[in-house]
This record gives C-alpha cells, sequence and structure tokens, in this order.
C-alpha cells in the first residue's frame, strides 16, 4: 500500500489525459471538440484543486495521514492540467490571436477570473519544491502557499460563469471547496482556543 | 547459460517503476476503450424522408453544409437536458405525434391546426441557412419548411397584431422538465410582426430532406437565421398574436435578462462573458468573423432608427 501509493496517484492524474487523448483518436469530441477540449480540461483542473485542498481536512477530521503524502504531487498536476487548459484557449480557442485575447481577458470577468486563477497557481507552483521551501524558510513559504484559497474562490466563480444558468455541479462544487476551506478556519480557531488554555 | 548482453538489462530505476508503466498501460487501454464504445452509442438514426421538398435556389447559401451528425448531436434544448449531447440521447423523450399547433390572439381565424394537416397545406422548400448561437459558434442547416407569414396570413391578424408569441413544448417525461435546467418552461420566444412577416422566418418541419429530428425541434420550430439561435422555438404548441411585446425566456428570466428581446447577431455587440465578434463554425479549426445579422442585410430595413446597441 505505502509503495503504491505514490505511483498509484500519479498515473490516476495522467488518467484525464488518457482519456482525452484516446477520445481524440478516436474522433469521440463531439460537433465542437475544441470547446470539449477546453472545457474538459477546465473541469480536471478544478476537481484536482479540489483534491489538493482536501488533503489536510482528510487528515484533520478522519486522522489519514497518507493524504498529505500525495498533496504536493496533486497539486503539481493541478497546475499541470491548469496550463493546458490556458494553452487550449490562447491555442486552440483564440488561435493565437493577441488583440482578441487582451480584449476577451479586460472586458469579460470570466476570462479575467480565468487568467488570473492561473496567475495566483503559477508561484506556487514555481515553489513547490523542497529547495524553494528552504530558501524561503517554512513560515514565508506557507504563506505564500496561502494563496491557492484565493485561487479556489477565482475558481468557483469562473466556473459558475461558464454556464448560461445556475447550475447544481458547479453550486455543488463551490460548496465543496467553501466547506474545505471553513474546515481549516475552525481547526486554527480550535488550536488557538487550545493554545490560549494551555497558557 | 545465454549471455545477457548490458544493453538487454533494464535500467534498475526504470524496473523499479514497472508497475507505473503497468497501470498507464491499462488505464490507456481502458480509456481508449470507453472511447470507442461512447463513439458507437452517439451514432444518430436518420428519420423519414419528407414526401415532396423543392430546393429554394435563392437560400442556397452557397456554403459547406454541416455534417447531419453535427447538427443532430450538438443542440441546446434544455427540456432535453442541458448538456450539448443530452437533447441527442434523450430524443426519445419528446412525443411528437399526435401534435396540434394553436395559433390565436389577434386574428380573425383561430385554429388548432394538426401537424399533418400542416404538412399537407404548404409546400415545403429547402433553405440552406446559417444558423450563430449566441454562444460563439455557427454551423450551415439545409431546413426544409415553409415561410412563417403563410401561416400567419392564414389566421388574418386583426390591426392590433404587432408581435408573435411562441410557446415550445412541455411534456412531464422530457428529463428537463422533470429536473432542474435554471429556466422555467415552457420556452417563450417572440418576433415583432413584421419581423414574422419577413420571407426568411420559416417554420421548419425537416433537415436534409428528413422529418425533423426530436432533438432539433420536432415537429415543427421557428428559424430565424439573422437572430441567435435561441430565438427560434423548438417544438411549437402555439402560436400567439398578440399588441403587446411578450415576455421571453432568455430575456425575462433566466440569468437577469442578459438578452434582449431582438437578439439579432451583431458582431459589435459583446455578451456580458464573451465576444460575438467573431465564431467558431463546426468543423472549422480558427474561428471567422460574425456578419452583421449572421449575414443577411435584407433584414436591415425592419430596425431603420433604432438604436441596436441598446436593442440588442
Amino acid at each position: 500500500m505505502k509503495r503504491w501509493l505514490v505511483p498509484g496517484a500519479f498515473a490516476a492524474c495522467l488518467l484525464p489525459l488518457a482519456w482525452l487523448v484516446a477520445r481524440f483518436l478516436l474522433h469521440d469530441l463531439g460537433a465542437n471538440p475544441i470547446d470539449t477540449v477546453l472545457n474538459d480540461l477546465g473541469y480536471i483542473t478544478f476537481v484536482l484543486l479540489a483534491l489538493t485542498l482536501a488533503c489536510t481536512p482528510a487528515q484533520i477530521l478522519l486522522g489519514w495521514n497518507w493524504t498529505l503524502r500525495i498533496r504536493k504531487l496533486l497539486g503539481d498536476f493541478c497546475f499541470f492540467y491548469a496550463c493546458l487548459h490556458m494553452l487550449s484557449y490562447l491555442g486552440l480557442d483564440q488561435g493565437l490571436d493577441v488583440s482578441a485575447i487582451v480584449q476577451d481577458v479586460l472586458k469579460h470577468k470570466f476570462i479575467m477570473l480565468g487568467m488570473a486563477t492561473w496567475l495566483l497557481l503559477l508561484p506556487l507552483a514555481v515553489t513547490s519544491t523542497d529547495g524553494w521551501q528552504k530558501r524561503l524558510g517554512f513560515r514565508r513559504w506557507k504563506r505564500l502557499h496561502r494563496l491557492v484559497y484565493l485561487a479556489a474562490g477565482l475558481a468557483s466563480i469562473h466556473f459558475i460563469l461558464r454556464f448560461k444558468t445556475p447550475r447544481i455541479e458547479t453550486l455543488a462544487w463551490t460548496a465543496v471547496m467553501a466547506v474545505l476551506l471553513l474546515v481549516r478556519v475552525f481547526e486554527a480557531a480550535r488550536r488557538r482556543v487550545r493554545m490560549i488554555q494551555s497558557g | 547459460m545465454a549471455r545477457v548482453r548490458s544493453s538487454e538489462i533494464t535500467p534498475k530505476a526504470l524496473w523499479l517503476r514497472r508497475r507505473e508503466f503497468l497501470a498507464l498501460g491499462a488505464a490507456g487501454a481502458g480509456a481508449v476503450l470507453l472511447g470507442a464504445d461512447a463513439a458507437r452509442a452517439r451514432e444518430v438514426k436518420h428519420g423519414a424522408k419528407l414526401p415532396s421538398v423543392t430546393p429554394n435556389p435563392k437560400y442556397a447559401a452557397g456554403e459547406t453544409k454541416t455534417p447531419f451528425q453535427d447538427i443532430t448531436t450538438y443542440n441546446n434544448f434544455y427540456e432535453l437536458g442541458t448538456d450539448k449531447g443530452d437533447p441527442s440521447d434523450n430524443a426519445d423523450k419528446l412525443v411528437t405525434r399526435p401534435w396540434t399547433l394553436k395559433i390565436d390572439g389577434e386574428v380573425a381565424k383561430p385554429r388548432t391546426w394538426d401537424i399533418d394537416e400542416i404538412l399537407k397545406t404548404f409546400p415545403v422548400e429547402e433553405r440552406v441557412y446559417r444558423l450563430r448561437c449566441v454562444e460563439a459558434w455557427s454551423m450551415v442547416i439545409p431546413w426544409d419548411g415553409f415561410p412563417l407569414g403563410d401561416l400567419i396570413k392564414k389566421a388574418e391578424p386583426t390591426s392590433r397584431a404587432k408581435y408573435v408569441a411562441f410557446t415550445s413544448v412541455v411534456q412531464p417525461q422530457m428529463p428537463g422538465v422533470k429536473g432542474y435546467a435554471g429556466i422555467p418552461f415552457p420556452y417563450l420566444e417572440g418576433l415583432r410582426i413584421d419581423e414574422a412577416m419577413h420571407p426568411l422566418a420559416i417554420l421548419a418541419v425537416g433537415l436534409y430532406g428528413e422529418v425533423l429530428p426530436n432533438q432539433d425541434g420536432a415537429p415543427i420550430r421557428l428559424v430565424a437565421p439573422w437572430k441567435y439561435g435561441f430565438k427560434s422555438g423548438k417544438s411549437l404548441v402555439r402560436i400567439r398574436l398578440q399588441e403587446t411585446q411578450p415576455p421571453t425566456t432568455w430575456s425575462q428570466y433566466a440569468g437577469g435578462g442578459e438578452y434582449g428581446f431582438y437578439a439579432n447577431v451583431n458582431p459589435e455587440v459583446d455578451h456580458p462573458r464573451w465576444s460575438q465578434a467573431k465564431e467558431r463554425r463546426i468543423g472549422e479549426f480558427l474561428r471567422r468573423k460574425t456578419l452583421m445579422f449572421n449575414g443577411y442585410p435584407e433584414v436591415a430595413p425592419l430596425y431603420a432608427g433604432m438604436d441596436l446597441r441598446k436593442f440588442f
């Protein structure tokens, strides 16, 4: 079990990509394959962000320590899919039309939110290595990585705005994100109370 | 014992990761099999041939027609589900016989038409129209239908008939109706009377010379090609002429009124969340420029003197 955990998680994280590639090869991406690829990649990114953020609550609430061993891997894959999502927007969807992209980002908050989320994830992915953790010092590194909570909020709004109507799916995922963040708030408050009590 | 050359020995680092490769291979093979299955499931059945369809050369468009498969598997028809593939998957949840279409309101001769009477009364012609969806994709569709004005004229509109309201069907077994689709049903649409009487506006009963597939709005639907696709109500059960502007689903209820009543295709007025300047023609890679009124300038006189940025 222990030896399998990380390689297993690694393989599982590649599954969605394999699925997309297989559907591409079999011409099963539907009438609008670019939209399918763009949206599926966005969805995978969102789910991986939620899974990354679920590791700590799983440890707090369920006492699962193994989740912490794959947290970094999940976070890195989240950024990997975020990059593919971004590239598919720039290249496939917009055909690298720079002026159209700039207009799109500036005029539409849906697009701007997606961009902002990717920008927030970028420094986290860069500093995800042990080397950077040492260089920054754990406290500063940890403070920086709290940006992921903001990213979760922006990603949720981006996801909701994608559809013309409110959807159960997007609202449910936003609720999941909110719960994952609230667990941390309660845990921090509990610790503070305990620290004060123990004086 | 045969000697093993060093080149044949798997490097230890790779050997240690052998299970990963196995897992990956298995995952890949699984994905391929599931994908093949999904592809098979999406074959669309063809409908019965329409008895007599005359091509109208005036509306031949001269553009590559979107394949039947794409027109019938990529639909917005929330009564049958909110994802693009849902209407095709749930097509059998719409019952199209018996079917009546009522025309009433400000008319001298209100009437409830049986769909088969309609098919016998109005000569059906083929018109190849561009369809521009508000979501910035487009198709070229060979519709089979007849001018909406012909049906309206038979009802003899009164002088008070200023607008035409369209009501789409609601059937309890339709999955979007049973569940939650984000918009209220029935789906309501509307046109101004002069728009409805314009020769471009048709009632379609088929496409590619075949009976209209359910997911495309069987048995009878509106097609107003200079407007965004959502204006062309599907599976119509009632056409009502009236003096006041009718409420329409997307302008009144959903998303806080993000679409106006007119919804003419206009590259200069953005959707709140995306640009309408370009569109992706289904089957093409790069986006093409969106044309004013979707390339039907003959409707421009209908809007003379109107600020189309305000009445979008």
